[in-house]
């Protein structure tokens, strides 16, 4: 259906646009900002900050520019005295709601309402105190803070948690003055169906819902002599680590990250990327192990699909969700955890370290990382494998606090060992990546030959669309994987929990056969984590996934199997792909949870 | 009683020679067009408060394109002095399935619902083997049209029409943006027609009298009759269904206990009228709206005390999703607690009317926008019971 053009006069400049347009997208055409609170381009439209009213001439009302479509005729003031009067009271009301302590809040500087309430020159709040002594603070999350006080009921949070991720932890609850956002019976974010996912996080327009951080924790064991700081730095965080230090979206600052690691005093710079060359290995060997036990031996106990493990808001997510479909899941540790186990014994062992002297840190573009490195199960090397996570923005704040002045460091390379990566385990960082890199590797076993795209780049899997399928068909295969020998290997993609919902519900009507299985409970995957520099939209995404790309494509080693340090560590330490100390170490169960 | 300035009118509660089923019998015999043509003639404008033209809605609704288009009736009658549209569905019942048919019959449909207020569940029983004696008669009558009650939860917010929707597919009762407007896209996305309980029963009279006979009362912008539901300080409360047009002065002098210093018009969301403008003040859409709530206040009453409740009540009430509606009651009852106090120097009302004016013109749905009527008419006309 072809669209009509509207004309319309926004303060008094005619336009013209498409019918459907919200009277907010025309006036930023016209390069007239509307403040916003509640609004954002990746959630529905809820227009109930009402911070964004305008004056319509002939309407006694104002209405919500980013609620209400344009209409033939329409004449619009964005800033007439109507409008900037209640749009200051609107500003001084959420104030005198939200917990103003802003010296002292994690999103200082950060935070929507603040610029407002500067932009508007709010002084002396009018109004009366609604905050004092009535709220609670959720700190029982490893992953996220939920500060009550501090919350201006914009449902941003809400409408990530159910449009998003489908998820729906957080909700609206009681009503009138008792009205807040809230879990299942009020208990808190970790007893309830959280995925710590921190999308909410990056969505929330203030301080009310934030990340545990554990900056403090990290300088003490960096500051201690008797300690060994191994960091380990996750694929989408060289490509998102400028947006907290100056830098527009998209940089890939992958050398000046670890020099600045280095300085700020860890003993070892060390890539998650290596053991997400690892994963592949394991990860694949699993696949075609599963694909040889349901093709050849009949086996009637193995699951197919199989799906990834490396996102550890999917699995909270199909644990609460999905259970049945728990041994459908890869057995394989993300990348963070069985870097942590590597750490504690392999590196330990190599660098003639005891484990218990490891502190083992890592920088992840995700918040659910910090759940995941507390679980009773990533205990492998008899220590907590993974001591503490930080998250894009903590780096940041370390980066800032100690004076760095990043963008004039020099490039400086990974330590060793586990630093060596490929352009493989660079792409885990974007959905479809894992996909792609698993494919690079089995098909390679498989038959000896590169993956047969352009220049190893498997574009179907590649992009922004929420779910997306592809299919490899594997001929002339070596001649003891002959078994699959024609085989079209079926997989799909999702990123974005919801979309992982539709996905698996497909999965469970029987309508759809896949044989693998790629989930990222984030949009984008890693590189939209809940621990990424805020703001987020689907144009900082694309440029941060376009990034990741980049620097696969510079990367020397492209492949998983071709990792030297890799191909060493089997070698060395464990042996084969899926073999015995590979399953104590990088293999792992999972716990069927409740449905609310 | 004896009504003596006011004509009193017997449409809404009169069931003798009335057969509801007959007058649906007799309506879906005419052409849909013929019947809006009727009933936009007839000048009836919605008796929920709001007042909009009901044929015009119904025409929009009719106009749409759409498989699935529904008819509900509002009966969350939760307006604060407003007890009307349970009486009228106790006693005549079978009228307000009447007009529902043939509002659905005109527009398309083939569902009706009635949301019942929560506290009216009493009702219940009665109203279902109403209804399943009337739904068996369209039935015989040919008439693709099912009637069902569906039950609200006891929130006042859910009385707003597009809350009430969100309400019905079971989800939180907070209000939508519009445009949309229910005609265009109500219960499930669907063209919708919601009209108040007393609407319906108009519309079903008005199919049997004729347009002539319902507009030959009332005034040129307010045609026809309303039912008024009459309490506070009153020797008559009660409800009483009196022709449109009069003035709060000849409503007082009926109704008043002879100290009446002010009425309420239209519940705790309508407007206050004080003695000084009883004469001047006509009870329509010309003047002060009403869905058919009026209190009457005497002089042992506080003002104050009547501002407190509303602002108590719409605090506990509001849905709390926008920010004027939400934070703004709150911070208009606090305020007028602490100039009671002395915390705040009355100077501070003036900031609360402006307050209250924000919240009238940025609010996101009517309850929001509404406060400040009872608001400001109150504390412009009672300033020294509000701050002494």
């Amino acid at each position: 259906m072809s669209k009509y053009t509207v004309n319309l006069k926004i303060n008094e400049i005619p336009i013209s646009v498409e019918e459907g347009t919200t009277i907010l997208k025309a006036a930023k055409e016209l390069d007239f900002r509307v403040p916003t609170l509640c609004y954002h381009e990746d959630l529905c439209v809820a227009g109930n900050c009402r911070v964004c009213v305008v004056e319509q001439t002939g309407s006694k009302a104002l209405v919500a520019a980013c609620a209400v479509p344009v209409s033939e005729g329409m004449e619009i003031h964005t800033n007439s005295a109507k409008v900037r009067s209640a749009r200051k009271h609107i500003i001084e009301l959420l104030l005198s709601e939200h917990n103003s302590d802003c010296t002292k809040c994690y999103k200082n500087g950060n935070c929507e309402l603040q610029s407002l309430a500067h932009e508007y020159r709010v002084g002396d709040h009018v109004f009366a105190d609604l905050v004092t002594g009535k709220h609670t603070i959720d700190n029982y999350s490893p992953s996220i803070i939920k500060d009550d006080s501090k919350c201006i009921r914009c449902q941003r949070c809400v409408r990530t948690c159910t449009e998003l991720q489908s998820v729906s932890a957080l909700a609206v609850a009681y009503k009138g003055d008792k009205q807040k956002i809230s879990t299942f019976l009020d208990h808190p974010l970790v007893e309830v169906v959280c995925t710590n996912c921190g999308q909410c996080i990056n969505r929330c327009p203030v301080g009310a819902l934030i990340e545990k951080t554990y900056l403090e924790q990290v300088w003490d064991a960096i500051n201690d002599p008797t300690k060994h700081t191994v960091v380990q730095t996750a694929p989408a965080v060289r490509v998102a680590i400028g947006e907290e230090l100056g830098y527009d979206p998209g940089n890939r600052l992958t050398g000046k990250m670890v020099g600045a690691l280095k300085r700020l005093g860890f003993d070892s710079v060390l890539d998650t990327d290596f053991t997400a060359d690892l994963t592949i290995m394991e990860e694949g060997t699993e696949l075609l192990s599963r694909l040889k036990r349901a093709l050849v031996d009949k086996d009637p106990d193995v699951r197919i699909p199989m799906t990834t493990s490396c996102s550890p808001g999917w699995i909270k997510f199909i644990e609460h969700t999905f259970p049945e479909y728990l041994p459908n899941v890869s057995t394989c540790k993300s990348p963070q955890q069985m870097f942590g186990a590597l750490a504690k014994t392999y590196y330990a062992r190599k660098k003639g370290l005891k484990a218990q002297d490891i502190v083992s840190i890592s920088i992840m573009p995700c918040t659910a990382k910090k759940y995941e490195a507390d679980r009773p199960e990533m205990r492998s090397s008899g220590y907590k494998d993974v001591d503490y996570v930080l998250t894009t923005r903590e780096l940041g704040d370390m980066i800032k606090q100690a004076g760095i002045n990043f963008k004039n460091l020099p490039e400086t390379n990974y330590d060793s060992i586990m630093g060596d990566s490929t352009g493989a385990g660079v792409i885990f960082g974007a959905t479809g990546g894992v996909m792609e890199a698993a494919l690079r590797t089995a098909y390679e076993i498989v038959t000896g030959r590169e993956v047969p795209f352009d220049n190893i780049n498997i574009l179907p899997v590649r992009g922004m669309e929420g779910i997306r399928e592809a299919k490899v068909k594997l001929e002339g295969c070596l001649a003891e994987w002959s078994f699959l020998e024609g085989v079209e290997v079926s997989c799909a993609i999702a990123h974005g929990l919801a979309n992982a919902r539709r996905l698996m519900n497909a999965v469970k009507s029987g309508k759809v056969n896949y044989h693998f299985i790629e989930v990222m409970a984030c949009p984008g995957g890693c590189l939209g984590g809940g621990g990424q520099p805020i703001p987020t939209s689907k144009e900082i995404r694309d440029k941060r996934a376009s990034a990741i790309y980049q620097e696969d494509e510079n990367m020397q080693i492209r492949k998983s199997h071709e990792n030297p340090e890799v191909k060493q560590i089997y070698e060395e330490f464990l042996g084969a792909p899926n073999g015995h100390k590979s399953h104590d170490l990088l293999h792992t169960h999972y716990t069927a949870r409740n449905k609310y | 009683m004896e009504i003596k300035t006011m004509k009193r009118v017997d449409i809404i509660f009169a069931m003798e020679g009335v057969d509801p089923v007959k007058v649906v019998e007799n309506a879906i015999k005419r052409d849909q067009d013929d019947i809006i043509l009727d009933m936009i003639d007839s000048g009836l404008k919605g008796r929920g408060g709001a007042g909009f033209p009901t044929g015009l809605k119904w025409k929009f609704t009719r106009n749409e394109d759409s498989l699935e288009k529904y008819v509900i009736c509002n009966a969350d009658e939760g307006e604060p002095g407003t007890f009307k549209d349970r009486e009228i569905l106790d006693r005549v019942s079978e009228k307000v399935f009447a007009g529902m048919a043939i509002c659905g019959y005109t527009i398309g449909a083939r569902e009706g619902f009635i949301y019942l207020r929560g506290e009216y569940n009493f009702l219940l029983k009665k109203l279902n083997q109403k209804l399943s004696v009337f739904n068996a008669a369209m039935k015989k009558l040919g008439l693709d049209f099912v009637i069902e009650i569906c039950s609200g939860s006891g929130a006042y917010i859910c009385g707003e029409e597009s809350a009430l929707f969100e309400s019905m597919e079971g989800k939180r009762g907070e209000p939508r943006n519009k445009p949309p407007y229910p005609t265009v896209s109500g219960y499930l996305g669907k063209p919708t027609v919601i009209n108040n309980v007393e609407t319906l029963v108009y519309a079903c009279m008005i199919n049997r009298l004729g347009a002539e006979e319902f507009k030959a009362l009332g005034t040129k912008d307010s045609r026809g009759s309303k039912v008024f539901s009459i309490s506070g300080d009153t020797p008559n409360a009660g409800i009483y269904e009196l022709e449109l047009g009069m003035t709060v002065d000849s409503f007082v002098q009926e109704f008043g206990d002879g100290d009446t210093k002010a009425v309420q018009v239209g519940g705790a969301a309508g407007g206050c009228v004080p003695r000084k403008q009883f004469t001047d003040t006509v009870i329509g859409y010309e003047g002060i709206p009403t869905g058919g709530s009026m209190m009457l206040f005497n002089s042992t009453r506080s003002m104050y005390n009547v501002l407190h409740d509303y602002l108590e009540f719409f605090t506990e009430e509001s849905c709390e999703q926008c920010t004027p509606c939400r934070v703004g009651c709150q911070q208009l009852l606090m305020g007028i607690e602490m100039i009671k106090r002395g915390e705040r120097t009355p100077a501070y009302l003036e900031d609360l009317k402006k307050l209250a004016k924000t919240m009238k013109i940025s609010a996101k749905c009517g309850l929001g926008q509404s406060v400040a009527n009872p608001f400001v008419s109150i504390v412009n006309n009672f300033k020294e019971e509000i701050i002494y």
